[in-house]
């Protein structure tokens, strides 16, 4: 029983994160993003600072360095250019 | 109260400037706060790995807010690096001797183990300025310079970009740039590809000529062009999504000069080290995907990077971050990061005798097959007067592995492949 009730959870998220996922690529490729989104007095939670795409620059820097310094790859989020002879 | 109303300014100024933090290459540029305010951060970090490299480095950023929404951002960045690094050899059941770089000395290896070079430590300098303004109704725009100096190595770099807002300032389109300009002046000059290391006693009179004839000019420099797209999307009131996609040419001098690579025997003897070699340019692309969600109380912030390029690498990165807040101001933010990579085409850990040698060669495990993990933990608090501390501490693993390479002779009993850990520790004042 407990099985069945795990289960049907466990896909209701997928459903739910396939449909948004879906409506995000399908929006984008018919240049329909106006149906995505909110309104200005809906911002209360992206607003906060914990909320933005590089929540810790000082961090993203840091980790930037050590994995150009030890790996193959660097950027993708920003630019992964030059900088240090440490590679 | 003051403090209540200067945050509500700041929370209307950053919902309306939400463009500004989907910038690219503009990591720097932080959420617009109180105008004509100066914001600090002060980190610190500290990296170790087990008997190899250790590395400091220090940070300080200052940023400031104009009225008209103008942001400028100043960084200072000091890093020490010290200890031992492989040199592409290839261990052995011996004792293995090789020259230091500058060719000033020698130094020994012991049996079954991997070859390392101490004689690696360099104090480095770096100052960023990045400077953001709105130049039209939703169109902003921002350029900065890169400037970092060490001994051996000086790095110039501008960047520029242009962020358009759009759909009420739900969706964002970045276009940015970035030029590099580096310049190579390595201890011992710049090696002859697949010269042979000089090993020998380095006092003695007729070395200092032969040391000369493996080298090849003294100096040697490298430009990276970055072009990077981005799309940030707002997805609802607790979701946002950014997609970037870049594209980089690297060309110059690629090669590693401290770096050698074995040629050994069918019985798995080394019978030469002979300094890499790898192609002059480099292309590379990344698609990137980031989503941030914010549940009730904790954020959840995943992202997937896909990394291909002409040296046949292809590299995924998956990186998660989830922070829980706690009472009192405070917050703990678990981090995970899993790293797989695919070998460069030219990557060998060793070559072998009775092959003709190849046009580029390189042991250099880093770009190598290898998989990787980091298994954090960051906790941070507000102080009086909105000031924050934090402590980050993670556990970095990475774990080399065999692409497909025989292992002749006595290389069967050797880990050719050896994992290397590293603890990283950080701390973060912003006031």
């Amino acid at each position: 029983m407990e099985n069945l009730f795990t289960t049907v959870i466990i896909s209701r998220v997928k459903r739910t994160l396939l449909n948004s996922f879906s409506c995000v690529v399908i929006s984008l490729l018919a240049s329909g993003c106006a149906n995505l989104g909110v309104d200005p007095w809906e911002r209360d939670l992206l607003a906060k600072k914990e909320m933005a795409l590089t929540s810790s620059p000082i961090d993203a820097a840091l980790d930037d360095h050590i994995y150009f310094s030890k790996e193959a790859s660097s950027g993708g989020k920003s630019f992964g250019g030059g900088g240090c002879g440490c590679n | 109260m003051e403090s209540s109303k200067n945050m509500k300014n700041s929370n209307i100024k950053a919902a309306l400037t939400l463009a500004t933090t989907a910038l690219l290459g503009a990591t720097n540029t932080a959420v617009a706060q109180d105008e004509e305010s100066w914001a600090f951060d002060s980190a610190f970090l500290f990296y170790s790995e087990a008997d190899r490299v250790s590395a400091g480095e220090a940070i300080f950023n200052a940023n400031k807010t104009f009225s008209d929404e103008e942001i400028l951002n100043l960084k200072l960045t000091i890093d020490a690096l010290t200890g031992a690094s492989a040199n592409g050899a290839v261990a052995q059941p011996n004792v293995q001797t090789f020259t230091r770089p500058s060719g000033k000395g020698q130094y020994q290896i012991n049996a079954d183990e991997t070859p390392l070079d101490d004689t690696f430590h360099d104090t480095r300098v770096q100052l960023n300025a990045q400077w953001t303004q709105p130049v039209a109704d939703n169109l902003t725009a921002s350029v900065g310079g890169h400037i970092s100096k060490e001994y051996d190595y000086l790095s110039l770099g501008i960047n520029g970009n242009m962020a358009y807002d759009f759909n009420r300032k739900n969706s964002t389109l970045s276009f940015g740039l970035s030029y590099f300009n580096d310049t190579f002046l390595p201890e011992g000059g710049i090696p002859n590809s697949f010269a042979s290391m000089l090993i020998g006693d380095n006092e003695l009179n007729g070395w200092d000529d032969a040391f000369k004839q493996t080298r090849l000019i003294n100096e040697d420099d490298k430009t990276t062009t970055d072009v990077l797209l981005g799309f940030t999307q707002v997805i609802n009131r607790r979701m946002i999504m950014q997609f970037n996609y870049s594209y980089s040419i690297v060309d110059g001098y690629l090669t590693d000069p401290f770096k050698v690579i074995s040629i050994v025997d069918n019985n798995g003897a080394t019978q030469d080290n002979v300094y890499e070699n790898r192609p002059d340019e480099r292309t590379k692309q990344s698609a990137y995907v980031q989503t941030k969600y914010h549940f009730d109380s904790a954020i959840v912030d995943l992202s997937y990077r896909y990394m291909w390029d002409d040296w046949k690498i292809k590299s995924h990165t998956i990186d998660s971050r989830f922070r829980f807040p706690l009472a009192d101001n405070a917050y703990i933010e678990p981090h995970l990061r899993f790293y797989q990579q695919d070998a460069a085409q030219f990557y060998q850990p060793f070559l072998n005798e009775s092959q003709p040698l190849p046009e580029y060669a390189s042991a250099d495990y880093r770009i190598g097959e290898m998989t990787a993990y980091t298994v954090g933990l960051k906790y941070g608090m507000t102080l009086d007067k909105g000031n924050e501390l934090s402590f980050r501490l993670e556990y970095y693993n990475q774990t080399p592995t065999d692409a497909g390479f025989d292992e002749p002779g006595v290389l069967a009993n050797i880990d050719l492949y050896e994992n290397i850990q590293a603890v990283i520790g950080q701390v973060t004042y912003s006031f």
